[in-house]
């Protein structure tokens, strides 16, 4: 090996957004094996591949579909967070279909019910879209009507009970097993399908155009409306199918907690991904990795014995880091971390001043490294 | 006042115009009419509701909207100041909730309840002021931070316990069953007090401070802001700090409501603040919203919990369904509104 290669390997690294979040991965996969020595061990039973790493995958997988829609929804500068309340709407129809057919268990009876379910999704697909990109409402309030009303809708069609199913062919979707489980592998069919119909052509990079300045890219000849559109039924339909995953494992629909937060860890996994929230760029790769993070972080904390409702301080923590990291300004401030720091111009009340903490030897609004925009900021604040 | 009316479309969008034809039409200034909107939607609820249901309009179905949602006024109130600067805090419901555990527990441990109060309240701005840190001097999105927020305050709480824990101190069960009686018989209680005055001193920092202009500025548009030298980092870290007091101010109000501290309190209730600012018409853009709009809004939610349990036949999801459709008419009216001006 040359001396080069580690060099610009290194360089790279550095470069690369995805640097950070795969070695929180590793971190936390080194945590596992050190808590529970036997944690990367696979065994093979009735042609059935188990495992942590497995359970790891199979839980992730709903969660992975959902980030994968919602980082297509981010690219353009979009949000959704209805996608928990449409897992409920969807688990509640398959099941009430289901359990109403007139034979329960049967495979025809599991088809018709899911189709009705993903039709539906489309449906409010298009609803969120039809907000977003023709009447211009801004994403995150279009989609809070439905993650408001779209749980009461759930519990409309369920009529607030829990409905049992016992259906084998539904329960496939969920729980059963191809050698690795089928939710991972519809969730990785996605990821494959995703990333070749957007990287492949140009659709990717449209969608990243109207993410970066809408209408720039409509008066370019883009077809800004009709791509959010498609994003928004896009995320609903994966939302959907994660919904039946998530029901078929339990062969229930539970409108109330199905996919409860499910929006938050999607999201979380996107943005630990690299993906800007603000638009304009994505990775795929990254919002796999970010899923993956999630999942093995709520797998840790179980198999760590410490109490499962703890999870959520984890989580915390690691979305600030990761998102610190990610921030070009605390960058800087690790970069120059050595270099006196500029007196912030207005840093607030004076109890600031012992919280700061951390960000004490951060550069204020006047960082040399910063845009340009900030320096005018700086003759503003002088002044 | 002046800051109120510049232009509030920080980003992208249809530049606002001058609104003459409106102005001439309207003898009321147009950002009035949001709120008058929301007050003729919650007394034609009200109407209705009068010709409905016998016993519905009486002063103490009134009285009981503000004390059943005391703590979700005080709430929307720091929501609103947030969501001015073109920001959102998620965190709020779970600040709330951590704020019960927090007085239940200081409770518990024998704390005085003016030292709990006192440090219940010292959290909850400390908390909203490292959330505003954050989101000014890394440049994160608030979305993000507060999301952050909403987790860790959450898993704090479940530190503290998992369990319910009660709360017995004489103070705050004086505070909770104190009732003070108005004149024509309805009865109020401390809460609504609290809440009340929470309102009006909003409506004062909003508007009679070099604060409050600062914060419709910023909204309106921060790089302008700058530019004119106001202190937009004093304004956008100080909505999450006053947010965060809200929010442990909320916790405490219910708290008095609820009389124990519990980790599953106030599940999803920054929906509610976020739907009553919005219903209120404040712009999520920032720039555009008066406090009072919010007051007005969380009364529109609490007259649709009372139509609910007024009808006694409809299930307790109509309540999420109807508040979804609500927001949906007024984001879309307030789409059309912006619209037409443009």
């Amino acid at each position: 090996m040359s001396t080069a290669t580690p060099v610009t390997f290194a360089a790279r690294a550095r470069q690369s957004r995805l640097t950070w979040p795969l070695l929180a991965l590793v971190a936390l996969l080194l945590v596992n094996v050190v808590v529970t020595p036997s944690f990367f061990s696979l065994r093979i039973q009735d042609g059935h591949l188990y495992g942590s790493l497995i359970d790891i995958l199979k839980n992730g997988a709903p969660t992975l579909l959902i980030a994968l829609g919602m980082t297509l929804v981010i690219a353009t500068r979009g949000i959704d967070l209805s996608v928990g309340a449409i897992v409920a709407i969807s688990g509640a129809v398959t099941c009430t279909y289901i359990a109403g057919a007139p034979d329960p268990t049967s495979a025809s009876a599991a088809i018709i019910g899911l189709s009705m379910a993903l039709g539906l999704c489309v449906l409010l697909g298009l609803w969120n879209g039809f907000l977003v990109s023709v009447l211009g409402i801004q994403p995150i309030i279009a989609t809070l009507v439905l993650m408001t009303a779209g749980r009461g809708i759930a519990m409309l069609v369920t009529d607030g009970q829990i409905i049992t199913v016992t259906n084998p062919a539904y329960r496939q979707i969920g729980a059963g097993f191809l050698v690795l489980p089928i939710s991972i592998l519809i969730s990785l069919a996605v990821l494959a399908a995703v990333a070749v119909v957007t990287r492949r052509t140009a659709l990717g990079m449209l969608i990243e155009s109207v993410g970066v300045n809408p209408e720039a890219s409509r008066l370019a000849g883009v077809q800004a409306r009709t791509i959010i559109w498609t994003v928004y039924v896009f995320a609903a339909l994966c939302a959907g199918v994660a919904g039946l995953m998530i029901s078929s494992n339990v062969s229930a629909a539970d409108a109330n907690n199905a996919g409860l937060w499910i929006e938050m860890d999607a999201i979380l996994a996107v943005v630990i991904g690299g993906t800007s929230l603000a638009g304009g760029r994505y990775s795929l790769t990254g919002t796999l990795v970010g899923a993956l993070i999630i999942q093995t972080l709520t797998t840790t904390v179980y198999t760590a014995g410490i109490a499962p409702e703890i999870t959520l301080l984890f989580k915390a923590v690691v979305v600030i880091a990761v998102c610190l990291l990610q921030s070009p300004r605390a960058r800087a401030a690790l970069r120059r971390g050595k270099t006196p720091p500029p007196v912030v111009p207005d840093a607030g009340t004076p109890s600031a001043a012992p919280d700061l903490g951390v960000l004490a030897d951060v550069p204020g609004p006047v960082a040399p490294a910063s845009t340009s925009s900030s320096h005018s900021a700086q003759k503003a604040g002088q002044r | 006042m002046k800051a109120a009316q510049l232009p509030t479309r920080p980003e992208g969008a249809a530049p606002v115009a001058t609104s003459r034809p409106a102005r001439r039409r309207t003898p009321v200034p147009t950002r009035f009419l949001p709120v008058i909107a929301t007050f003729v939607l919650f007394v034609a609820m009200f109407g209705v509701g009068s010709v409905r249901y016998e016993g519905f309009a009486s002063g103490q179905v009134v009285a009981n909207l503000f004390i059943d949602n005391a703590f979700l006024i005080v709430l929307a109130v720091g929501m609103t100041f947030v969501i001015l600067t073109g920001g959102i805090d998620l965190s709020v419901g779970s600040v709330v909730a951590l704020s019960t555990m927090v007085a239940a527990a200081g409770l518990q441990a024998g704390w005085s309840a003016p030292l709990t109060i006192l440090a219940v309240l010292a959290m909850g701005s400390g908390f909203g002021l490292l959330m505003g840190l954050v989101i000014h001097y890394f440049e994160i999105q608030p979305f993000i931070v507060t999301l952050a927020g909403l987790f860790l305050a959450r898993g704090l709480c479940y530190v503290i316990s998992v369990e319910s824990i009660p709360i017995k101190d004489d103070t705050f069960r004086s505070i909770a069953t104190g009732v003070i009686e108005l004149p024509g018989g309805t009865v109020i209680t401390p809460s609504v007090v609290i809440a009340l005055v929470v309102v009006a001193v909003a409506a004062y920092v909003l508007h009679l401070t070099r604060f409050g202009r600062t914060v419709y500025a910023v909204g309106g548009s921060e790089s302008s802001a700058r530019l004119m030298g106001l202190a937009t980092a004093r304004a956008k870290v100080g909505v999450y700090v006053i947010s965060g007091f809200c929010s442990a101010l909320a916790g405490l109000l219910f708290s008095f409501y609820m009389l124990s501290g519990y980790s599953l309190h106030a599940v999803g209730m920054e929906l509610d603040a976020i739907a009553a600012v919005v219903i209120g018409g404040t712009l999520l853009s920032g720039g555009v919203g008066l406090v009072v709009g919010s007051l007005l809004g969380v009364l529109v939610l609490g007259t649709i919990q009372t139509f609910i349990s007024f009808e006694g036949t409809l299930s307790s999801w109509w309540t999420k369904i109807a508040i979804g459709t609500l927001l949906l008419i007024f984001i879309v009216m307030q789409r059309l509104f912006v619209g037409r001006k443009a």
